[in-house]
């Protein structure tokens, strides 16, 4: 007995033995990496926390002496800007119109190219996943001339239904739902994919059983398809929505913002008020403001998916 | 010819002084041909041209003064020199300037050296000027009962009140002179010419919405409101289509345009197009226009000064500048250069010459470019009737003083003791 309990209490410390081994060797293997995240991501997001309380600038840049703390003041600045309030209503807009649609469609498309009725399946999924790899500058180009108010092929289109030309991306009201159209065409192929992943990991046999039961091609993809897919659907619409929030190539190509700041997003000021004018401090409350505006919105989302399981 | 290349090359990189150069864009490519002379007349000095692209030029070279990796020599745009300044990176040239022989004060054109002077320091030389001018459609313009463009603003009003109606009657899709309202240009030359000072109180402040901008921006305004220029962007995507078809007939742009138009315009409108000075809102013609262009500087930080300044000296030279027009077509800054016969042959630079004899500095402050990038957006809304001409300077004012406020306060505390 008391043998039995010494050697219970001796493979204890050895297993804590090997389990401090296992942790050092661990920390080891991860220090090359855990090194570089540090250095290439925890101290810049650092650093830019502190600046985001200074007015660090061009004259900084030249003379950190007139470097000065700001406290709060930049964050409400920002809110004090008309701009900031109208690039972020502009990228929820972008978000909430954009996101939905492009979930939706992604979801249209890979059901189509997933029936068993769809020939050239292979071909179809090329085809809808080429604007993801496509340079987004070289599709921006041919977008711009689709979208030409006098020659462009939408317009050409519209006027066989005799509708009178719109100037798609110089009409205030009108540039930002275009900027939507191209990003969800630009970006749906992927969450297609993945969509069709998920389909194809529901097994058959739930769609025969609910075909012997009688149940028609709706109610299966009610029943069946859709709570089969919410685990792939939430992902998709979490990814979506954080990718949509940081809009930025789409305006800052087509539109540089324009017309009258109607496709300004939140980064691409971001961007203008750190990279161009060199308000670096500002620049940085404004990343920070970002990125709760996102932590905000994922928390509610993650919040909302859990009651719907309950 | 290579193997003669790579002895020179080793050579000079042998003996002594290595100066290197960054070039912005074509002239970084073009400039290497001009090299070869001054390794000749300079022997033990050799030079590393390096080309960077003008998209990315500004944002490498603050990267470069703040990493403290900046060449010996620079071209930079001549708007920049007060952002380089401030951040005291730029070598002062009044010493090496007294020194030497060739350079001439009252040889450049004055407005464009003067953007490069701050508080009387002199801080580059003009490389090559660029200011802007009005390209015209002559056969249109004559249609219209006119041999040039008209010398005043109220002038050019009245021909483009002629040309709309000519238009209308043939039912033509007409706008007779093109303003972008993604352009600051045409507003800060109307305030220019309108004699309003852009900033006030030591450059402080802005004083946009004070009377005489405000007469430049209600002439501005005219322009859109009677539909004389197109309110936005979307309908011209390609200038020099547009200009063909007579969609627009005149358009305020600079030198390196001569060349666009003497590729893109069809052969049989060769003849046809024209360039003229800027119409003015006083009685002296030319209108005032900007004094703009690029510069060469020596940054603070180089080792190689003296011979830093040799290459500067070379290259903004009589001979050097028009040796370095008939290569690239950019305007000599130095009045002696445009004797050249290379340059008086050409006839499409002319208005050029006699509009850089009123071109006024622009305000040296850093903040400069992001003062007239968001006039841009007020031109905008002036010219959708968004808002009203006093309301959008008086905004417009309220956005300039909060750029200004850093400025202010550094203006502040060095007037305490």
């Amino acid at each position: 007995m008391v043998g039995g309990k010494k050697q219970k209490t001796m493979s204890r410390r050895a297993g804590m033995r090997s389990y401090d081994n296992h942790t050092a060797a661990a920390w080891l293997f991860l220090a090359p990496s855990l090194t570089a995240i540090a250095i290439f991501f925890v101290i810049p997001v650092l650093s830019a926390l502190v600046m985001s309380f200074t007015d660090f600038d061009i004259y900084a840049v030249g003379n950190l002496n007139v470097v000065r703390f700001m406290g709060f003041r930049n964050y409400t600045r920002i809110f004090e800007t008309p701009l900031f309030w109208k690039a972020l209503r502009n990228t929820f807009y972008f978000v909430l119109v954009g996101g939905p649609l492009s979930v939706a469609v992604s979801l249209g498309t890979a059901l189509m190219v997933n029936s068993k009725l769809a020939r050239f399946k292979p071909f179809y999924r090329t085809v809808y996943f080429l604007p993801v790899v496509t340079s987004l500058v070289a599709v921006a180009v041919v977008w711009r001339y689709l979208y030409h108010p006098a020659h462009g092929l939408l317009n050409l289109a519209l006027s066989y239904f005799g509708v009178a030309p719109i100037d798609w991306l110089g009409n205030p009201d009108i540039a930002m739902p275009a900027i939507v159209v191209l990003a969800v065409w630009k970006n749906f192929g992927y969450n297609m994919l993945i969509f069709i992943a998920g389909l194809q990991n529901i097994p058959e046999d739930l769609y025969e059983a609910a075909h012997i039961d009688g149940a028609g091609g709706w109610r299966q993809f009610v029943d069946i398809t859709i709570p089969m897919l919410a685990p792939t659907t939430v992902f998709v619409v979490m990814i979506t929505i954080i990718g949509y929030f940081q809009l930025f190539a789409e305006p800052y190509i087509m539109t540089e913002g324009g017309p009258m700041n109607a496709t300004m997003s939140v980064v691409l000021m971001m961007y203008e008020q750190g990279f161009r004018w060199w308000n670096m401090g500002f620049a940085a409350a404004i990343a920070f403001v970002l990125f709760a505006v996102i932590l905000i919105f994922s928390i509610l989302q993650l919040i909302i998916q859990r009651r719907l399981q309950q | 010819m290579i193997a003669l290349v790579g002895v020179s090359c080793r050579q000079s990189s042998d003996s002594a002084t290595t100066v290197k150069f960054w070039a912005l864009g074509n002239e970084g490519e073009l400039v290497r041909q001009l090299i070869p002379e001054f390794e000749r007349t300079n022997p033990g000095i050799h030079v590393i041209v390096q080309q960077i692209p003008w998209t990315a030029a500004h944002e490498k070279l603050l990267t470069a003064v703040a990493g403290e990796s900046t060449p010996d020599v620079c071209q930079i745009g001549n708007t920049w020199v007060p952002e380089f300044a401030v951040l005291n990176s730029l070598e002062p040239l009044d010493p090496f300037v007294r020194r030497s022989p060739d350079f001439r004060r009252e040889d450049f054109f004055e407005g464009v050296l003067k953007m490069n002077v701050i508080d009387s320091t002199l801080y580059g030389i003009p490389w090559y000027v660029d200011t802007r001018v009005i390209y015209y459609r002559r056969d249109l313009l004559r249609e219209a009962g006119y041999s040039e463009p008209p010398r005043t603003w109220e002038g050019v009003l009245k021909l483009c009140d002629v040309m709309q109606q000519n238009a209308k009657a043939k039912g033509i899709q007409q706008y007779p002179f093109f303003l972008p309202t993604n352009e600051w240009v045409p507003a800060i030359v109307l305030g220019m010419q309108s004699g309003g000072k852009f900033l006030k109180d030591n450059n402080t402040h802005g004083n946009f919405s004070g009377t005489q901008f405000r007469a430049a921006f209600e002439l501005l305004a005219k322009f859109y409101h009677k539909e004389y220029s197109p309110s936005g962007m979307q309908l011209i995507t390609n200038l020099y289509d547009s200009f063909s078809d007579g969609l627009i007939a005149l358009y305020i742009t600079g030198p390196w345009n001569i060349g666009e138009f003497s590729r893109r315009i069809p052969s049989r409108l060769q003849n046809e197009w024209m360039t003229a000075p800027l119409p003015s809102m006083d009685s002296i013609s030319p209108g005032i226009s900007l004094p703009l262009g690029t510069s060469l500087i020596v940054f603070r930080q180089s080792r190689r000064k003296e011979a830093a300044w040799k290459l500067v000296e070379f290259l903004t030279s009589r001979e050097q500048s028009i040796a370095f027009y008939r290569i690239t077509g950019n305007l000599p800054p130095r009045r002696s250069a445009w004797e050249d016969t290379s340059l008086a042959r050409n006839k499409y630079i002319q208005a050029f010459y006699k509009q850089l004899q009123r071109v006024d500095p622009l305000p040296q402050i850093a903040e400069w470019e992001q003062v007239v990038i968001k006039l841009q957006l007020y031109v905008e809304y002036i010219a959708t009737n968004t808002l009203s001409v006093d309301e959008a300077l008086r905004k417009f004012d309220s956005e300039v003083d909060q750029m200004l406020e850093k400025r202010k306060w550094l203006a502040e505390r060095n007037r305490k003791p």
